[in-house]
């Protein structure tokens, strides 16, 4: 059969609607899935050993990746840095430079963009699998809410797993930045620390980006077990909740940073 | 009759059951009864919504219109928690045995047990290696699932579900890609296991063969109705068409061969494909 004849433009504004319908539904449906995982946080409280699993799943199978990104984060920093503030002589200023573009907006953000190739892409994936594999409907089956049992725990050990990433990832980055400054290009080492601990506050630098953790912890999770909680119970569907997930998360992310960036910078 | 079928004792009672997917109608007005402690078989070609009547039965999807109740109550009115109540009675089987990829057998067994009581773990233990050893696996109980066999799964599935002591148990094909030893085994478990424990037990199937041993009564579906209703032996002597082709295994009948399609000559001689 074929579809009716609509012209371009109105075609492409039906397009539109139905895609923000569409956006603003699976949004909202998000709100609901993480009301429901609210709900179950007690349940998953009162079983640490569930949730102490999942922050190991979700954070200490990162550390190595995490590890070696901060790392290099913090390298080219300072590479970057010393080529443009050697032309002023600023180049002392190079520790705190790293580090206040490390714990400001680096660590988070690449922290939860790694964390959501890494961790979340497990995390759609497992749930994904579980559900097509009747895992969840045998618990349904067995009365045990997959909510509870599956999702909350896995919802907060990445929620967990976040922040404490993201503190590694800066602590790595600033050695990088170490590393590359003083030992490779010879920045004067005295200079180098205590610029970064006359500059950085902990409280405007440090906690802001882990406050931006926090967020990102919860936006990646939930968009993780979202996506493999929905999916459609196949192979091919399980590929797509997780390609999602990531895309997702990495926009969320990038779009919350900004929001946050705003409102904490609007505090000062 | 036998006396396996629907009688005065019926634990599932279901009545003018309509459903449908989309726009295929499954179910028109299905009314079917099933006993309390027998086998009841729910048989029928692929696609006649067997496993789907599982799940109406079982409250994981909701009819558009009729009744279902279990023991007296209403399922199609229960709430979440009513619903979860109802299934702590309840056992069941799927399919590929959806044993939890990450516990072990032994968890696996011992999951229920740990969500919904509070028993000491020695005891709990004691219960895991009972069931365990009724079904032949009691030395399994350190493997991951990964690690056994199809037979093996379904297996450890039933220990899992028979670890409530529930009043009913539904099994959902499960002689599905068994070979020939395993398929035996898990027949003659099902039997044995209905009869030991004083179970309910329906099983969903579409193994004429295997299921006549042990059912006392056969429901066999078709167009969304119950199309004939009686021991294997009633339903092998039945006059009707549907279930004559369905219990001789014919190709073709009232379930055609061919999937709906325009003549065949002038399928072949269109220039384009339609």
């Amino acid at each position: 059969m074929t579809a009716p004849r609509v012209p371009g433009w109105r075609r492409l504004l039906l397009e539109a609607g139905y895609s923000l319908r569409d956006f603003f539904g699976t949004f909202g449906a998000g709100q609901l899935f993480l009301l429901r995982i609210l709900a179950s946080l007690p349940y998953a409280l009162a079983r640490p050993r569930l949730v102490i699993q999942q922050v190991y799943v979700a954070g200490v199978q990162s550390l190595v990746v995490i590890m070696l990104a901060g790392l290099f984060v913090g390298m080219v920093l300072a590479l970057q840095g010393h080529n443009t503030l050697s032309r002023f002589g600023a180049e002392d200023t190079i520790g705190m430079v790293a580090a206040l573009g490390l714990v400001r907006e680096l660590g988070p953000v690449v922290t939860a963009l790694l964390f959501a190739g890494r961790a979340g892409t497990a995390l759609s994936s497992e749930i994904g699998l579980m559900k097509a594999t009747d895992q969840l409907a045998g618990m349904e089956m067995m009365a045990v809410d997959p909510i509870k049992r599956v999702v909350a725990p896995r919802f907060l050990g990445g929620v967990i797993a976040v922040p404490i990433l993201t503190l590694i990832f800066n602590a790595m980055g600033i050695f990088g930045a170490w590393l590359e400054a003083v030992i490779v290009l010879g920045v004067d080492e005295g200079a180098f620390w205590s610029q970064m601990q006359a500059q950085v506050d902990l409280q405007d630098d440090v906690l802001s980006g882990i406050v931006k953790s926090v967020f990102f912890g919860v936006a990646a999770s939930l968009l993780a077990v979202f996506e493999g909680y929905n999916c459609v119970p196949t192979a091919e569907g399980v590929g797509r909740a997780t390609t999602r997930a990531v895309v997702h998360t990495s926009l969320t992310v990038l779009v919350l940073n900004f929001m946050l960036t705003a409102w904490l910078l609007g505090g000062n | 009759m036998k006396s396996g079928c629907p009688g005065a004792d019926n634990i599932i009672v279901v009545r003018d059951l309509h459903y449908a997917r989309g726009q295929a109608m499954v179910f028109d007005g299905l009314d079917l009864e099933i006993r309390r402690g027998g086998v009841t078989a729910i048989m029928g070609p692929s696609g006649t919504g067997k496993t789907t009547l599982l799940r109406l039965i079982t409250g994981q999807e909701i009819p558009d219109r009729g009744s279902i109740l279990f023991d007296g109550d209403e399922v199609t009115r229960m709430s979440r928690r009513q619903l979860f109540r109802m299934r702590r009675r309840v056992g069941m089987l799927f399919q590929n045995g959806a044993l939890l990829t990450d516990l072990n057998v032994y968890d696996n067994v011992a999951f229920p047990l740990r969500e919904h009581t509070r028993l000491p773990e020695r005891l709990i233990r004691h219960i895991v290696l009972t069931k365990l050893h009724a079904v032949g696996l009691r030395g399994a109980w350190r493997l991951m699932p990964a690690q056994l066999s199809g037979g093996m799964a379904r297996r450890v599935a039933l220990a899992r579900a028979i670890v409530m002591d529930p009043d009913i148990i539904y099994y959902d094909e499960p002689f599905v890609g068994l070979d020939p030893i395993s398929m035996g085994v898990v027949v003659r478990l099902i039997r044995r296991m209905n009869d030991a424990l004083g179970l309910t037990s329906v099983v969903v199937t579409h193994d004429v063969d295997e299921v006549s041993t042990i059912a006392d009564c056969s429901f066999l579906l078709a167009d969304g109705r119950v199309a004939a209703t009686g021991t294997p032996e009633q339903l092998r002597d039945h006059h009707s068409e549907t279930v004559t082709q369905f219990m001789q295994g014919m190709a073709d009948g009232p379930v055609p061969f061919h999937y709906p399609a325009p003549d065949y000559g002038e399928q072949l001689l269109a220039p384009e494909r339609d």
